[in-house]
């Protein structure tokens, strides 16, 4: 049994995401290679070297694949994933758009935004936005399997010292090219590595009153959300957005505030440790899985909840 | 430029599913059904192609059962000009759908493929990118802006930092975002022109195409349940219980 791990990075640093992903396959067992496909992207290789209980690292250093284009990168995987019976990608935007083409290309199903490993064909996985778990088993040769972000704690960043490989197969498809990107400027954590978050909901009224959210979030080192109606009504932009369709989170503690509480948006927070609610309707379905309840108008509150911090 | 755009029938996404006592599966007996709703705005995409004159023909799709067709008469009243169903009892997965849509294209030469970017049933994510790969066409994932001019797709795409603007070549695989458009609602007099609108079945044997699922589902449970909370009666008790009871702040 043996595992190709697909990393996630921008080229310079890995991300935290791609340790979880690793912790997935240390529950498959067998040994664990790691793909780094990029663009100048040496340093990521580097550090996934260090990362525990990795073997090998693949390091695939062409232009065609720094920005990540599915029709670049699925063949590369596809073509290496082909002597594993495993092959992991985080259940990120990034792994959600090149991994079921290179489950479709190698013939195979994929096992989408797994939470657990109970043998090395059987998953466990959320659907219904998260309504119910299915455990699902594959008769496929080789798994392909998308990893929740919450589903582990990652393994040790540091530890290994695995070998650096080249790989020098280059697949560039000249079906898409990239064109420009705006990547939020972060000055708080990021959402998903986030241990407390603060998130506002269409009761915020507006982008103006998410200063209100700012003060304290700057107390507590927490990183902003928001629901899909904050994002919809444009208060906020789409890379904030918790829920089914948005980010998945699970933060040791996470407040909603002036959000009812639909399940689309509980699909995406509902598995944080501690969860209070602050919202002027007593009957919003968000308390019913709150901790802690505050039926308050948020105006009041949040300039409270701030100075008492 | 003709669109094709598969679309899936899934649970309204305000019904609260129960999962059934034997674990088999989600009761579906009398639950709402609708087009999903990544779909309905792929639909919304497509019917304002052809109302700017990119597009000249729109057709939906859909695989399984026979009632598949509510929701592809849905499709027709919001704007379609024809609809096929490959009808198939059989629990479908993504792949299998991906092939049956491949078998389809070879049909029907569609220059533009728009997808959901995820069933809310299922929540597999899978069958655009699926077919994109089995077809050897670009994608566009989760586009929440499309432009077609001079024979490419510019498309932007919500990505977990942002947003990624890329462009590929035609045809293309396009998936919807939330944010890609608002849809319409049908209008009475669309509802009754679309009962006369083409509805073509054929069954995946019709168009040589094997959709038997690799995964089986060996039980569904209910997620674990959170423990009941407690209301608090001042932004004071709630700090203190998140200081010294809960411990989550300093
Ligand atoms: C396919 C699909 C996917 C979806 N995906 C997501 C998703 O990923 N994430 C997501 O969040 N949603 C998602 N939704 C939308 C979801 O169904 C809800 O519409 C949305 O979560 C509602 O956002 P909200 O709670 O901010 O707004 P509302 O439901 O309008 O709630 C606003 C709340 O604010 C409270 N409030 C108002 N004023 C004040 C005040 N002054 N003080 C205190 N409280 C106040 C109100 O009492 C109310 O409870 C999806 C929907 C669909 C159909
Ligand atoms: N049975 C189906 N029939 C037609 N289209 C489908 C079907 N299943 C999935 N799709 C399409 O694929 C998208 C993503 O679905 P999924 O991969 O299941 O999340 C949907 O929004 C539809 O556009």
């Amino acid at each position: 049994m043996s595992t190709l791990v697909v990393a996630e990075h921008d080229n310079a640093e890995l991300k935290p995401v791609t340790l979880v992903v690793v912790a997935a396959a240390s529950a498959i067992g067998g040994d664990i290679d790691i793909l780094v496909a990029g663009g100048g992207c040496s340093a990521v290789a580097d550090e996934a070297a260090k990362i525990v209980c990795v073997s090998k690292v693949l390091l695939a250093d062409n232009d065609a694949y720094t920005h990540q284009l599915a029709e670049n990168i699925a063949p590369l995987v596809a073509e290496l994933g082909a002597g594993y019976t495993h092959v992991l990608a985080a259940h990120t935007t990034t792994g959600k758009n090149f991994l079921p083409r290179v489950a479709a290309t190698l013939g195979v199903a994929q096992i989408s935004d797994i939470i657990g490993v109970d043998s090395p064909d059987t998953f466990k996985r959320p659907f219904y936005a998260g309504n119910a778990i299915a455990t699902v088993k594959s008769s496929d040769a080789i798994k392909v399997v998308s990893v929740r972000g919450t589903a582990y704690d990652g393994v040790a960043a540091e530890g290994g010292s695995a070998a650096i490989e080249a790989v020098t197969s280059v697949h560039d498809a000249g079906l898409s090219s990239f064109i420009s990107e705006e990547i939020a400027k972060l000055e708080r954590p990021e959402l998903t590595a986030a241990s407390i978050i603060i998130s506002g909901g269409r009761g915020m009224q507006s982008g103006e009153n998410f200063k209100l959210l700012e003060g304290i979030a700057d107390k507590l080192g927490a990183a902003i959300g928001a629901s899909r109606a904050a994002v919809d009504a444009g208060f906020v932009p789409n890379d904030m957005q918790v829920g089914q369709t948005g980010k998945i989170v699970a933060p040791d503690l996470y407040i909603a505030v002036g959000i009812s509480g639909a399940i689309q948006h509980l699909a995406g927070m509902k598995d944080s440790k501690v969860i209070v609610a602050i919202n002027k309707d007593g009957d919003a379905p968000i308390f019913q899985i709150a901790d802690y309840g505050l039926v308050a108008d948020l105006f009041q509150a949040l300039p409270e909840l701030e100075a008492l911090l | 430029m003709k669109v094709l755009v598969p679309v899936k029938r899934v649970v309204d996404a305000n019904v609260k599913i129960r999962v059934k006592p034997d674990k088999s599966g989600v009761d579906l007996t009398n639950v709402k059904m609708t087009v999903n709703p990544f779909c309905e705005i792929a639909i919304e995409e497509a019917v304002r192609m052809k109302e700017a004159g990119t597009a000249t023909e729109v057709v939906a799709v859909a695989v399984g059962v026979s009632a598949c067709q509510e929701q592809l008469r849905t499709c027709l009243a919001l704007g379609a000009d024809r609809a096929v169903l490959i009808e198939t009892d059989v629990d479908i997965q993504p792949l299998g759908v991906a092939t049956a849509l491949k078998a389809l294209q070879e049909k029907e030469q569609a220059d533009i493929i728009l997808f959901g970017k995820q069933s809310i049933d299922g929540d597999n994510g899978q069958t655009g990118q699926m077919f994109a790969a089995l077809t050897g066409m670009p994608q566009g994932t989760f586009a929440s802006e499309v432009t077609i001019e001079n024979g490419k797709a510019y498309v932007t795409r919500e990505v977990d930092g942002g947003l990624q603007k890329i462009s590929t070549s035609l045809p293309v695989v396009i998936t919807t975002d939330l944010r890609l458009n608002e849809p319409r609602y049908a209008s009475l007099p669309n509802i009754m022109k679309a009962k006369k609108k083409q509805m073509d079945i054929f069954t995946p044997e019709e168009l040589g195409v094997d959709v038997t699922p690799t995964l089986e589902v060996l039980s569904v449970e209910p997620p674990p349940v959170r423990a009941a909370g407690i209301k608090v009666e001042s932004v004071e008790e709630l700090v203190d219980k998140l200081k010294n009871e809960a411990k989550v702040i300093p």
